[in-house]
């Protein structure tokens, strides 16, 4: 089974409890579809599942087929310099229909981010090494297709309809409670 | 499958609808040999869509990479313009599968490429080899630690 390399570490971005028992990570394009079909899918689950999940999103914008995908990745860390990360990915989600290349500032404002430092940010160069660097991640792990899920560092192939992923993850938590 | 450390053999299939690739005019580079059961299958899609990401990985590894299956030129044409690949597609039409026959990698049952992949080196020896379950994409994971190996032991 395919591990996850490197595994969760400070320059992720986590969501929930840090103690969580179970780590959810997802590595996913701002433009793709079923990205966009995941999104409320996770967001259910990590209300369900309360304290035991935390959860992790890595970019891999796959940029060749979709144009938006790598700037959307850099506003979101732009975005998290403000500490508005999680705001920026929801509404990227959110809007993901009619995402076009200004949207963006749109979500700066809409997200309450201090415009002016968020049009600068999006230039650093740091940024965009960050999104490349979780894009190499994903291709060493076997990221084979977005979204791709890590659970507990492996990799998680089957359905990620609710209702699989919410079992699959309360299996995982019955057997770390045992062990 | 065919083993690592023989020669890989020649080929020369259309890689567009006027244009021939030779394999062994590719020595020198590594090569890496995609093949792949059919254009605009969902799996394949993601898989080609994937190795379309890596240019610069190959390239900082000298490798070219080639996909192949058994659909004619015209159709990885188009398959090609849609995805906007940056990679040759090579069809092994006619006779149909003939060069996944010589590498072991044809499904006589569907008539399609089954889904394996070769690295070969600078010379045109086979290197690496992976089988991937049809409905499996088999990432990257596995190319780029062959390709770093090789670079590794010069």
């Amino acid at each position: 089974m395919t591990q996850l390399i490197p595994a969760v570490n400070s320059n992720d971005h986590i969501y929930g409890n840090l103690n969580a028992a179970l780590e959810l990570v997802e590595y996913g394009d701002y433009q793709c579809p079923y990205c966009g079909r995941a999104y409320p899918i996770i967001k259910n689950i990590l209300r369900k599942s309360g304290a035991d999940l935390k959860f992790i999103f890595r970019n891999f914008p796959l940029s060749k087929i979709h144009p938006l995908a790598l700037p959307a990745a850099i506003a979101t860390e732009a975005a998290a310099l403000q500490d508005k990360f999680w705001e920026m990915h929801d509404i990227i989600f959110e809007k993901q229909q009619t995402l076009e290349a200004e949207s963006f500032f749109l979500f700066a404002e809409t997200t309450g981010l201090d415009p002016e430092r968020f049009k600068s940010d999006i230039q650093r160069k740091d940024l965009a090494e960050k999104v490349q660097h979780d894009f190499e991640s994903g291709l060493r792990s076997g990221v084979n297709r977005t979204p791709s899920f890590f659970i507990n560092g492996k990799k998680y192939d089957s359905d990620w309809e609710e209702d699989e992923l919410l079992e699959y993850l309360k299996d995982q938590l019955a057997e770390i409670s045992i062990s | 499958m065919l083993t690592t450390g023989i020669t890989a053999p020649d080929f020369e299939l259309y890689s567009s609808p006027y244009q021939k690739i030779r394999l062994n005019e590719l020595q020198g580079k590594k090569v890496i040999l995609a093949f792949y059961p059919a254009d605009w299958s969902p799996v394949c899609g993601d898989q080609m869509n994937l190795y379309n990401e890596m240019e610069k990985y190959f390239a900082r590894h000298n490798a070219q990479l080639l996909g192949i299956s058994v659909d004619s030129r015209w159709s990885h044409s188009a398959f090609s313009q849609h995805h906007n690949f940056h990679f040759p597609l090579l069809a092994d039409f006619e006779p149909k599968g003939a060069v996944a026959k010589l590498y072991e990698a044809y499904n006589e049952e569907s008539g399609e490429c089954r889904r394996a992949l070769y690295v070969m080196d600078e010379k045109g020896t086979i290197q690496w080899s992976y089988l991937s379950p049809a409905g499996i994409n088999p990432g990257a994971d596995g190319i780029l630690n062959a390709l770093e190996q090789l670079d590794n032991l010069k």
